[in-house]
């Protein structure tokens, strides 16, 4: 195995384990700890793909921001009673198993893929000679800009709902 | 690389941008204007600003797309827009007083509305997975917002919670479909996706049918098909009544909207496939609809399942294959919207000061009392069965239709036994009105708009379904074969 593919083996092992870590942890502030870990490993994997602005996206507004949003609410919150209360329901174990046949298929499909796509305009090289952020930034304000504009839609309505189900309301 | 202006294609955007507007003076004017009505009334003015922009951009323009091909105007989604207006302006004529007497009457309500309106037709539009994934977030924040909006009971916040996690477990399986998807033809373009499918031979994949697979569920769930429906009668349940209005249309035919364009224009060669798991969630959303229906005795609860069985014959258009059954579909949404959004009026009028009205039981003996709102729900319970000379009838009848001259006749005939099961159901509702005693005196709530409201909706279901001709000829021309 070449050195690139024993780090991809790396850090999509290490994944996994984060993410069970985040979800099994009783106490919150672990889980969004494990989830900080988590994201910097996702941070990596960018990188594997030559989108090394996304991985600098990655580590500063999800762990660096939103985390830390998340550890103010959890620690606003107080969630001691949480961490005495049983962590899953009962059918945890059908779950589980169910998760371990739909990987069993995902392996068995995904690893028969033979045709690929031919690669889009925006190859390595391509990336490279023109800068990262100029054209992460050109297609974003000319192809994508619809989309891009729709989501700044979908962030507002998000501080409205949080303005309209969090305020005192004068009745 | 492609420095086209995209700012040019605008124009072919306004009556979104105008209903953007709309509701963004709405949040503004909520802050001076304390008269509610005010608000309702600009927010049904906007919208028919934007519907005057929707016809003008049809008559003027032919069908096109626009922003790099992600934006699609034709006679489909404008079909689809015409519902989603006529949705939203009936919803707000209802919700008027409702929602003072829910105590839950804020300006936002009308953004909101608006918003998930927007996102509606953005999918309607949708010729791009990410433009779709994207107007789907917004149809969807909206909703949930709305459907947690009675903030003092402790249903609605259940409905708005449970609606929002089990929503954004389905976005996350929409997305897993899209990267597949991406992943196996190297584009998010829906007419692209088909031409790669095409040149790299890769229809008879298994990745590109999990993929497919993928974005079924996701849909589903939004048009709550079995077994993806388990939100939807708690969420019917615990929102807001004319909320549970609105969703029960809106969401749907946005649904049925992305489904049909996605398997059409993008999965179009792969018929066989998609059809194979198409035909047993029918089966099953029928099945489940029509049986669980039996045993409800709160109203809502009810029509949220008579919403699921319904989503299965919907779904019977789609499987035909045909343009002119998803034709038959878009035609059954229409109808489906009058129908529903009429039963949820009569409900709403029950409802009062200190007194739910969502019982089966608070029906009992309407008719003596409330001669004309028991006649109301008679021709909406049998345009709901399908009874003809009502609109539901010709709705059932044109899916059924195109579903046997495409060959699934077992279909249609299955999809007939659960009508006739699902008449007990809607047929006790009208027992219950006229043929017994009252238990306890009922007093209607009414106010103006609800009158409106009920009878555009009245005389639209029966209108549609003794002269059914001009509906038809409007679906069958926006969805050419």
């Amino acid at each position: 195995m070449s050195t690139p593919q024993v780090l991809f083996a790396y850090f999509a092992v290490a994944m996994t384990i984060l993410s069970l870590l985040v979800v099994t942890r009783r106490n919150p502030v672990h889980s969004v700890l494990w989830m900080l870990v988590l994201f910097i490993h996702i941070a990596a994997l960018y990188l594997f793909l030559n989108a090394e602005f996304i991985a600098a996206i990655q580590i500063i507004i999800y762990a660096g921001a939103i985390l830390v949003l998340f550890l103010f609410v959890i620690m606003l919150l107080n969630l001691r009673k949480e961490e005495t209360e049983k962590r899953f329901q009962k059918q945890w174990l059908y779950s589980i198993a169910i998760s371990v046949l739909f990987v069993f298929f995902l392996v068995l499909i995904v690893g028969n893929i033979t045709v690929i796509p031919p690669p889009g305009p925006y190859t390595a090289d391509v990336i490279k000679s023109e800068g990262h952020i100029m054209t992460v930034g050109k297609v974003l304000y000319s192809e994508f800009l619809l989309p891009f504009e729709i989501a700044s839609l979908i962030l507002l309505v998000a501080i409205i709902g949080a303005v309209v189900l969090a305020k005192k309301r004068i009745e | 690389m492609n420095t086209a202006n995209y700012l040019v294609d605008i124009t072919m955007i306004m009556p979104e941008l105008t209903l953007i507007c709309v509701a963004l003076i709405l949040l503004l004017l909520d802050l001076v204007v304390k008269n509610k009505e005010v608000l309702a009334a600009v927010g049904i003015a906007g919208t028919l600003v934007a519907l005057y922009g929707t016809y003008k951009l049809f008559v003027f323009h032919a069908p096109q797309s626009v922003f790099a091909d992600m934006f699609v105007l034709d006679g489909y989604s404008n079909f689809f827009k015409l519902i989603f207006y006529l949705n939203i302006i009936l919803t707000i004529l209802i919700s008027l007083k409702y929602m003072t007497i829910e105590k839950a009457s804020f300006g936002e309500y009308y953004s909101l509305l608006i918003f998930a309106t927007t996102g509606m037709m953005i999918m309607a539009s949708a010729a791009d997975l990410i433009v779709l994934y994207l107007g789907l977030e917004l149809m969807a924040l909206s909703t949930y917002i709305l459907a947690g909006l009675m903030r003092k009971q402790l249903r609605s916040n259940e409905a708005a919670l449970k609606y929002f996690f089990l929503g954004a477990f389905s976005s996350a399986i929409l997305l897993y479909g899209i990267s597949m998807t991406y992943g196996l033809t190297g584009t998010t373009n829906l007419r692209e996706i088909a031409a790669a499918l095409q040149t790299l031979n890769i229809m008879e994949s298994p990745a590109v049918f999990l993929g497919l697979i993928f974005l079924i569920v996701a849909f589903g769930f939004k048009v709550a098909l079995a077994p993806f429906h388990m939100w939807a009668p708690d969420v019917y349940e615990g929102a807001p009544t004319s909320i549970t209005a609105f969703m029960s249309v809106g969401p749907k035919a946005a649904g049925f909207a992305v489904m049909g364009r996605v398997l059409f224009e993008a999965f179009g060669g792969m018929q066989m496939q998609w059809n194979s798991i198409l035909i047993p969630l029918a089966v099953i959303t029928m099945a489940v609809g029509s049986i669980i229906a039996l045993a409800q005795t709160n109203i809502k609860r009810m029509l949220a399942y008579s919403s699921i069985a319904h989503a299965g014959y919907m779904l019977l258009g789609i499987i035909a294959g045909t343009p002119e059954g998803l034709a038959s579909t878009a035609n059954y949404l229409m109808i489906y919207m009058f129908m529903n959004i009429g039963a949820f009026a009569i409900v709403i009028m029950l409802r009062r000061e200190g007194f739910q009205g969502e019982n089966l039981d608070d029906y009992m003996g309407l008719a003596k009392s409330h001669p004309l709102a028991s006649a109301l729900m008679l021709i909406f319970m049998f345009s709901l069965t399908g009874i003809p000379p009502t609109a539901g009838f010709i709705g059932k009848f044109y899916v059924f239709m195109e579903v046997i001259r495409s060959g699934y006749t077992y279909l249609a005939i299955i999809a007939v036994i659960f009508s006739v099961i699902s008449a007990f159901f809607y047929l006790r509702v009208v027992m219950y009105m006229y043929m017994k005693d009252p238990k306890e005196d009922v007093t209607l709530t009414t106010s103006s708009t609800l009158s409106i409201a009920l009878a555009i909706t009245a005389i639209m279901v029966l209108i549609l379904g003794i002269f059914p001709s001009f509906l038809l000829n409007l679906v069958r021309s926006s969805i050419p074969g």
